[in-house]
């Protein structure tokens, strides 16, 4: 990884170390000299969160797991006994439920900053695509998480997505079958989720592993767009990104504990508490709100296969972006009509969530309608003609002078 | 390019605008079956100091004990629950002496009602032990942003103390199934389980008045303990953690500050 090296270990035992494995050497140069932007913003602060979120949803998983039963009879009430009866263990769950939202939210941010100041523009294309093939395993995770608890919104939404393979022609319904193990979902659907759920976290964490490696090869973005050029224009990862992502952290975790410990059944739906019961279908079936943009997707298109492949297209789109973007310029900060129809898309996809969590009738069609085509004309037309037509403002020197004037 | 963009927002606004009013005069928004809003009732567990009224608790599990257990299970509370810190504030011998009633022992689960009543209802009654938490109402836009800040989460609560308040007869021409009795709180309407309590029913103990308002209210908060009986522990460690994490962020700020002067103020 980039950044000077200078380590020069104390001890005898790290020098002893130092020569048969350069982890002293590995992390300096990583963690503590490695050059950082000093003009980054708060929101460069979101991809240690993320880091953390992912550190926290594993840690309480694995404890989770050790009290948790995967099977149909026993599954939701292994939960309420979780709540009831293990020391702190709902302390556990509602940081485990709470957190799959939080990381979700942290997600979505750190992506709508890299979008906003072109972050996936070369030579970063690898960073961004790693980053969605994580979005793509987040969301697996998260939904295979949520039918764990194996309440009414747990099955039906498990029914639901599954049932969404079947749109696909002569092998949809086999497939189907195939994921559920039955002819329905049931508990082999239940057991396979559950492995995948352990399973799935340890790939993203080193996908993360990877997209740290290629940000560490290609250096972080920052607010201005353009390369560091100097040892002006940069400063220490440590202390100087340590002490900010920390401060950002904990912010952050304040927002977290409000949720956990005074509304931590705010984000989900009261039909998960109803155990889930094949029998009987809930008035209302409706994801978790970081599902609900692509869930509006899915029912703004009437044909099922075309609503199926608009909302996988909706997440793959996103791995195109670097291509799909042709202006040269990278910060929406010099950008000014990529700043107006940026924001639009910010709007149009907070939209989109609030009409997945509302029944589709009436004029709440026409609207998911009117997003879903500005989500794909965004990609599809804005971006790439943008770069043809807009006139931008001009970059200044180098990070260094972009800061400067702000002071005067 | 200026006259584009000012063009294209004001279309975007006119659509907005146009949507909005097409939203408020939706027919289909304002069905006659939409069940009726549940007021809001003020609960002692609510808010960041919230706890449970003991004598409260004490009074729902007389409810739930000569009302509500005959076709309602509460498979999931033990009866050493009830002396649990944060509870009803039972002493373990009360507990026990409680359970001995139903020739249980302390470390018993609440028993299931007797299976000859539950299969005179087409569906079996509900299990009550998360019942609290599984039922609620939709808040919809903007209620659901301000709960967040006034951390409203008493929507089950709320929705069963009016729940057994909302038997009333059907509007004329309104014909209700056989089997099933009219309540204006309830999604359809026509709710399975006859008005369970009327005033006057059962005598408190502790001479609160035996009033349709004081049962329904009592009955949602024991039930709100039996689904969340680790409320009041929650929030206490919720506020401890959220001073410490305020004073680390203060500190955290301060020493950023400090840290970045040299880079941000170049002498």
């Amino acid at each position: 990884m980039s950044g000077n090296s200078t380590y020069k270990p104390r001890s005898a035992f790290m020098q002893w170390l130092e020569r048969r494995l350069p982890i002293g050497g590995f992390i300096h140069s990583s963690f503590v000299v490695y050059p950082t932007p000093r003009n980054l913003n708060y929101w460069w602060t979101f991809g240690g969160i993320l880091t953390f979120m992912l550190a926290v949803q594993i840690v309480t998983g694995i404890v989770l797991a050790m009290h948790y039963t995967p099977h149909v009879d026993l599954a939701f009430n292994s939960i309420e006994s979780i709540m009831r009866d293990v020391n702190y263990g709902w302390l556990l769950r509602y940081v485990h439920q709470t957190g799959a939202s939080m990381f979700f939210g942290a997600a979505y941010i750190h992506m709508f900053r890299g979008m906003y100041y072109g972050s996936y523009k070369e030579p970063r294309e690898v960073l961004w695509i790693l980053g969605v093939i994580l979005l793509l395993l987040m969301i697996v995770t998260g939904f295979m998480g949520y039918v764990l608890v194996w309440g009414q919104m747990s099955f039906w939404a498990a029914t639901v997505i599954t049932n969404l393979f079947s749109a696909i022609p002569v092998v949809g319904d086999s497939i189907v079958t195939w994921l559920w193990g039955g002819f329905a979902v049931g508990n082999p659907t239940l057991n396979r989720f559950y492995s995948l759920h352990y399973l799935l976290p340890f790939v993203i964490a080193g996908v993360v592993v990877l997209h740290i490696w290629s940000l560490h090869v290609v250096g972080q973005n920052n607010p201005a767009g353009i390369e560091p050029k100097s040892a002006k224009d940069t400063v220490d990862f440590t202390p100087y990104a340590t002490i900010k992502d920390s401060y950002g952290l904990i912010l952050f975790c304040i927002l977290f504990a409000w949720l956990v410990f005074y509304i931590p059944n705010y984000l989900s739906h009261p039909d998960n508490y109803i155990m889930a019961n094949p029998a009987q279908t809930p008035a209302e079936i409706v994801p978790e709100w970081y599902y609900l943009p692509f869930y509006a997707i899915l029912r703004a298109i009437p044909n099922k296969l075309l609503g199926v492949t608009a909302l996988g297209a909706s997440i793959l789109i996103l791995a195109f972006l670097p291509w799909l973007d042709t202006s040269p310029v990278r910060s929406g900060r010099y950008r000014p009509m990529f700043k107006f129809f940026f924001w639009v898309f910010v709007v149009v996809c907070i939209g989109l969530g609030y009409l997945g969590s509302n029944q589709p009738v009436g004029w709440y069609v026409f609207f998911a309608r009117l997003f879903t085509l500005y989500y794909f004309a965004f990609f599809l037309i804005i971006l790439p003609v943008l770069g043809l037509v807009e006139s931008t403002k001009p970059l200044p020197s180098s990070i260094d002078d972009s800061i400067a004037p702000a002071k005067a | 390019m200026r006259i584009q963009r000012k063009l294209l927002a004001q279309g975007l606004l006119a659509v907005l605008i146009a949507g909005a009013v097409a939203a408020a005069t939706n027919p289909a928004a304002a069905q006659e079956t939409e069940a009726a809003t549940p007021p809001k009732l003020s609960w002692s567990f609510a808010g960041p100091f919230g706890t449970y009224d003991q004598a409260q608790l004490q009074r729902g599990l007389k409810i739930y004990h000569d009302v509500c257990s005959s076709c309602h299970s509460l498979s999931l509370v033990t009866f050493r629950n009830l002396a649990d810190p944060g509870g009803p504030g039972y002493s373990p011998a009360q507990a026990a002496a409680f359970a001995a009633q139903y020739k249980l022992t302390a470390a018993d689960h609440f028993p299931a009602p007797n299976e000859a009543v539950l299969s005179a209802f087409p569906a079996k009654p509900p299990d009550m032990s998360v019942l609290a938490k599984a039922r609620g109402y939709k808040r919809g836009f903007p209620g659901f942003v301000f709960d967040f800040f006034t951390q409203y989460q008493e929507q089950g609560p709320d929705y069963i103390a009016a729940l057994l308040k909302g038997y009333e007869n059907p509007p004329a021409g309104v014909t209700v199934p056989t089997g099933t009795f009219y309540n204006k709180y309830f999604p359809s309407h026509n709710i399975a389980m006859p008005q369970p309590l009327s005033a006057g029913q059962i005598m408190y103990e502790d001479g609160t008045q035996p009033t349709l308002e004081n049962y329904s209210q009592d009955i949602a908060a024991f039930l709100m303990w039996a689904a969340e009986p680790k409320l009041v522990q929650r929030k206490r460690i919720g506020f401890q953690v959220m001073i410490y994490l305020i004073v680390l962020a203060g500190l955290l700020y301060l020493t950023k500050k400090k840290v970045w002067r040299a880079v941000e103020k170049p002498a």
